[in-house]
Order: C-alpha cells, then structure tokens, then sequence
C-alpha cells in the first residue's frame, strides 16, 4: 500500500473548470471519501488518479513517485466501478484473475490467489458462474475481489453501493470498511450519499464546483462545518440566513433574535446559524425564551420528527420518539411548545460560497 | 397500459392484428413451400396431386447446383472481406474523432438507398472503364462480383456494430486497463469479445444479403459465373413450372439454418 498525494490538480474541459486546483493527501491504511453533489468533480479527481483521464495541471504522486504522466495499465490502483464493469464473457473466477494474468502470474499461483481473493469476499463456490449469472451483491463482490486480488498500491471506490438497494447497502458499508481496515488498504471513496462518507471514511473532503469546501474527520465536519453547504451537505440542518448583532446575538432575516456562544462562534462573516435537528429539545407549553406554534409530527419509529414554527421560521426537531408517558408524547400539531438548546451547539456559518478555497 | 383483471378488448384486438400482420409476413413463403409439392405444372388449387417430381428435375439442371455454389462461394467471400472492413469502420466511428466522421458514417450506409439494378449498371460501366486502364478481366469476373457484394455487406455490418460498439460499457475496458492491461490487450481481450455478438449477427445478415442478392448481380455475372437467384430468373424467363418453388424452398431452408444456428450463439433479438 501506498500514500497518496495530489499537489494543485486541475482539470479544464474547454471553458469550464472541473477540477480547480486540488491539494489533498491519504496516507497508508487511511479510508478518505470524497463527497458531494454531482458535477462536483469528485469523479473527475478519481479518475486522474486512477489514469483515465489526463489533468490540465498539477501531480499526482504515489508514496514519492510522481505518476501523473504513467498510463491507467502502469499504475496498478484497484478500482471498484459504479457499474462494477465486469467482463461480461468472463467467469467470475476469470475476472478476478485477469489482473493477476497481466501481472504474468503462472497458473498454479493465479488459481490459489483467485481462491483466496473469492473467499475474502465469501464467493468460492460461484466462481465458476458468469456475471449476468449473479445478483448485483454479488456482482459487486466479484469487483471488490479482482481489485484487491492485485494488491494495489491504491484502492477506489467510484460509487461503489448506489447500485444496491438500501438494506444491502448498509451491509456491504460495513463489509467495506472492515476489510479496509483488516488489510489496510489506502482508499479513495467517491460517492454522494453523506451516510456512506460518514459511516465508512476517516476523512471527509466536501467538494463543490471543483474544489474542496472542507476536509476533516466525520465529526468535524458534522459538528464544526466551515460554511452553510457543509452543514447542510454532511447532514439535516436547520439554516437560518441573518446577520449577527453587536450584541453577540443573532438576527435572522425574518427577525428572529437567537441567542449563540461566541466562544466557539468567533467567524466575522457569520451570515447563516446552522443548527442540527437532533441537538434542539422540546418542552410542551410557552415557558421557554424561544417557543411557537408546532406545525407537524411526523412518526419515524425511532425518531419522531416535528416542524415549529417560530416567528416567521420554520425548525425542524429530530427527538426519539418519546415513550406514551413522556409529556412529548401528548404534543400535536397547533400546540405550542418550546424549544431548547446547549449554547455551544448552533453554528455561525458563511451562508454563501464567496469565502472561496479552504485550507 | 392494460387494467389488470379486465377481459380487454384492446388485447383481442392486439393479438388479431398480430396474427394478421405474420400471416401477411409468411404467407409468400408458405405458398413457395406448399407449391412446390404440387404436381400440376400451372399452379392452381386444389393441387391433383402431391410429389417430389419439381425437387428431382431441379437437381436435373446443372445451372441450379452450380449456381448454389458460386453464390455460397460468393456470400462467404463477400462476407468474409466486407465484415472485417465494416468492422475497422464501425470502430473508427465510434471510437476515434477526426474530421468528417459523421460524412463518412452516412456515405457507408449510402449503398442502402441506391436500387441495386442502378447500383449494378454503375458498377458496370465502372468495371468496363478499370478493364480499359488496368487491361484485365473484371466483369463477369467472379472478382468482379465478390467486390460488388462486399458492397451489400459493408452497410449492415457497420450498423450492426457500431450499434453493439455504442451499447458497450466502456467501464469494462477501462477496469481490464486499471487491472494492467495495455491498450492491445484491453481490444484483444475484452473490446473484441464484447463485439462479437454484433459482428456474428453483421456476418449472417452480409451473407444473407448477398446469397440472395439479384438486382446487383443482374450485369455482373458472366457465364460459368451465374448466381443461384440469376439462374432462378433466367429459367423463369423460358419456363413457369414449380421447380422454381423448389429451388426457393431449398433457399430458404439454407438461410432459416443459418438464422436458427447463429442464433444459437448469439441472440439476434437482442442485437438486431
């Protein structure tokens, strides 16, 4: 396994930019996923990593090797395809051995590694079936194995589970990540679903219009994003666009005075208040500073989620659904109730994207 | 979209007008097949008899046997150079950009829009003014006439493939590159197998549409050199009895054995 380094890249297609001066590192044995919406260029980025694409500018380097100019056959990264891409013509077996066929293994030594590598991913009994003869967990298992069976200097993952329904998808997130960790493999995730970046990544780079908003572990980002679209992006939030007064209180546009920490809000360009659903509580009635009216109770099963509306704004509260004996329980649309949060937990945020590159 | 559960008259409807339409398809090919077991010489119903007299006094005439062989030496040849060149097209087409790609995708597919009986006279008149320069046979040459069916095949094969060449998952060839594979192998390995099922259904129909290809060779052909379906005219021309139907019953055997066989390895429903 190697660490990856990518210094400045930058790729154009004609007049626009999709890639725009990318720095980013993972080191060995690190998962790192990179999210956001399409048209990002996260995909963009992966594939110059992998080789497929060539940059307008900037390295790419393996460890020190610089690879930027070494064609997709010569690099030697596992990919997992979005598509899985497997040889339609080919056995499952023979898809995971046509890597180790390049690489001019002798047959004896092939059929052992293909063995092993199906194992790994509990298939050895269908490696004799062919593709279209599997289901798409399988399929995509069979895509896991052929790019591990390689021991790559380098493992990515394009959107490796959107083609799985959603019950398999949590599986194989784990199923993932465990194998990662277990063979420490250096990764590069691509996808575009923030539960995925959450739950599988040691880093998280948010990316938008060709450039990184803001790297850092899960719960940072979670918990310290840098602006409204990382808040928004790497989960629920409720994002109100104000100013913030002399008086260390904020305004919303609507003329909703909160009251924030400026301790851990020391932004100048703090232009929205960010603040996750889960982190605000409800009490029935009028007693607190900030209370209204509810709108809706919607049943989660776990969770129970509830729209108020205070003043002219809308908060969305995500609360466990309470027990049939809690006072929460009784609380329905038109009640009035009041709302409560740690000062610590609401985020001042540049609304906008004009703050540009981050660090 | 039918109602579920609801006796449709839509559906009887649908199914009539199906029935209708492959009797419509088939029904000249059953005629051909039926007539040539009767026993008049003027076809009329009902026959007075049935025998196998038209299928003998076909085999009797040596310009039927010969002419079956010169047209699967012809088809096979035609196919056999026309399907690798369609081929090299198509990929060039689909695969490569250069300037007046999209002219030269139309100009192949060009031979499709001209009647074969005007095609033929161009082609002749060609062949007379090259034997001039060139101070060699080529009409009437069975040269000659393969390169006139290549004609018939590059057309269908360039459709046929570059349709299977745009249905491709290029991520596949991309995985076997990332896997270590060289651009060569990346072709040899995955590009050419995924190809195939288009090239052997671009292959049956080149050989289809030359073995019975008529208007095209009509100028062409020379003695000794007569095509089967020429051989067909020619005894027409003197003669109507079923012995035709037999030779076109036999035809059509040979290219419904083609058809089921290919099929078996390559399911033309789904490339065609």
């Amino acid at each position: 396994m190697a660490s990856l380094s990518i210094e400045k890249l930058t790729k154009r297609f004609n007049a626009s930019i999709a890639v725009d001066e990318l720095d980013l590192s993972v080191r060995e044995g690190e998962l790192v996923a990179l999210l956001g919406p399409s048209g990002c260029g996260k995909t963009t980025t992966l594939r110059m990593i992998a080789g497929f694409l060539p940059p307008t500018s900037g390295r790419v380097l393996f460890d020190s090797e610089d690879v930027t100019d070494l064609p997709a056959h010569k690099r030697s990264t596992g990919m997992v395809f979005q598509s899985y891409a497997l040889f339609p013509h080919m056995t499952a077996a023979q898809n995971v051995g046509f890597g180790l066929e390049m690489r001019g293994l002798a047959a004896a030594e092939r059929n052992t590694k293909i063995e092993e590598a199906l194992k790994l991913v509990r298939l050895s009994h269908l490696g004799a079936r062919l593709p279209r003869e599997l289901s798409g967990g399988q399929q995509q298992r069979v895509a896991l194995a052929r790019a591990l069976v390689i021991n790559p200097k380098l493992f990515l993952l394009d959107e490796p589970l959107s083609n799985l329904d959603a019950k398999l998808r949590a599986e194989v997130r784990i199923e993932i990540r465990a194998l990662q960790q277990r063979l420490g493999l250096t990764t590069l995730l691509v996808t575009h679903d923030r539960e995925e970046a959450l739950t599988m990544a040691d880093r998280l780079v948010v990316m938008e219009g060709g450039r990184v908003r803001q790297i850092g572990s899960p719960r940072e980002l979670y918990d310290e994003p840098q602006d409204a679209f990382v808040a928004d992006f790497v989960g629920r939030c409720n994002i109100l666009p104000g100013r913030r007064e002399d008086t260390g209180h904020f305004r919303t546009g609507n003329g909703l005075i909160l009251p924030v920490d400026t301790a851990v809000n020391e932004s100048k360009n703090a232009t929205a208040f960010a603040l996750r659903p889960e982190r605000i509580s409800i009490l029935p009635g009028t007693s607190g500073d900030i209370h209204g009216a509810v709108e809706a109770v919607t049943y989660l099963g776990a969770q129970t989620e509830y729209h108020v509306r205070v003043g002219k704004e809308i908060f969305v509260v995500v609360r466990q659904t309470p027990g049939a004996n809690e006072p929460l329980a009784a609380v329905k649309p038109q009640d009035l109730v009041s709302l409560q949060w740690e000062p610590h937990a609401p985020r001042l945020v540049p609304q906008t994207s004009s703050t540009g590159r981050s660090s | 979209m039918f109602v579920a559960g609801r006796p449709s008259l839509g559906r009887g409807l649908m199914r009539t007008s199906v029935a209708i339409a492959y009797l419509i398809i088939f029904a000249p090919v059953i005629m051909i097949v039926v007539t040539s077991f009767f026993a008049q010489q003027i076809v009329s119903f009902p026959p007075t008899a049935l025998t196998l007299h038209w299928y003998g006094n076909a085999w009797g005439k040596p310009e039927f046997l010969r002419g079956l062989i010169t047209s699967l030496q012809v088809a096979l040849l035609a196919a056999g150079i026309g399907v690798p060149i369609g081929t090299a097209a198509a990929l060039a087409i689909v695969r490569s950009q250069f300037p007046g790609r999209n002219a030269i995708s139309t100009l192949l597919l060009a031979p499709l829009a001209v009647p074969g009986v005007v095609a033929g006279a161009g082609l002749y008149m060609f062949y007379v003014l090259a034997e001039d320069v060139l101070d060699r046979d080529i009409k009437a040459t069975t040269q000659g006439l393969v390169a006139a069916h290549v004609l018939l095949t590059i057309p269908w094969t360039v459709r046929l493939v570059v349709a299977s060449l745009q249905g491709l998952d290029r991520a596949a060839e991309e995985a076997a590159a990332n896997l270590g594979a060289g651009p060569l192998t990346v072709f040899r390995r995955i590009t050419l197998p995924m190809m195939r099922p288009g090239i052997v259904a671009a292959a049956m129909f080149s050989f289809i549409q030359s073995f019975e290809n008529l208007d095209l060779s009509l100028l062409l052909v020379g003695p000794g050199r007569i095509t089967l379906p020429v051989a067909m005219l020619n005894y027409l021309e003197f003669r109507i009895d079923p012995t035709l139907a037999a030779v076109a019953t036999l035809q059509i055997l040979i290219v419904g054995i083609l058809m089921v066989v290919t099929d078996r390895f390559v399911k033309l429903s789904r490339v065609v």
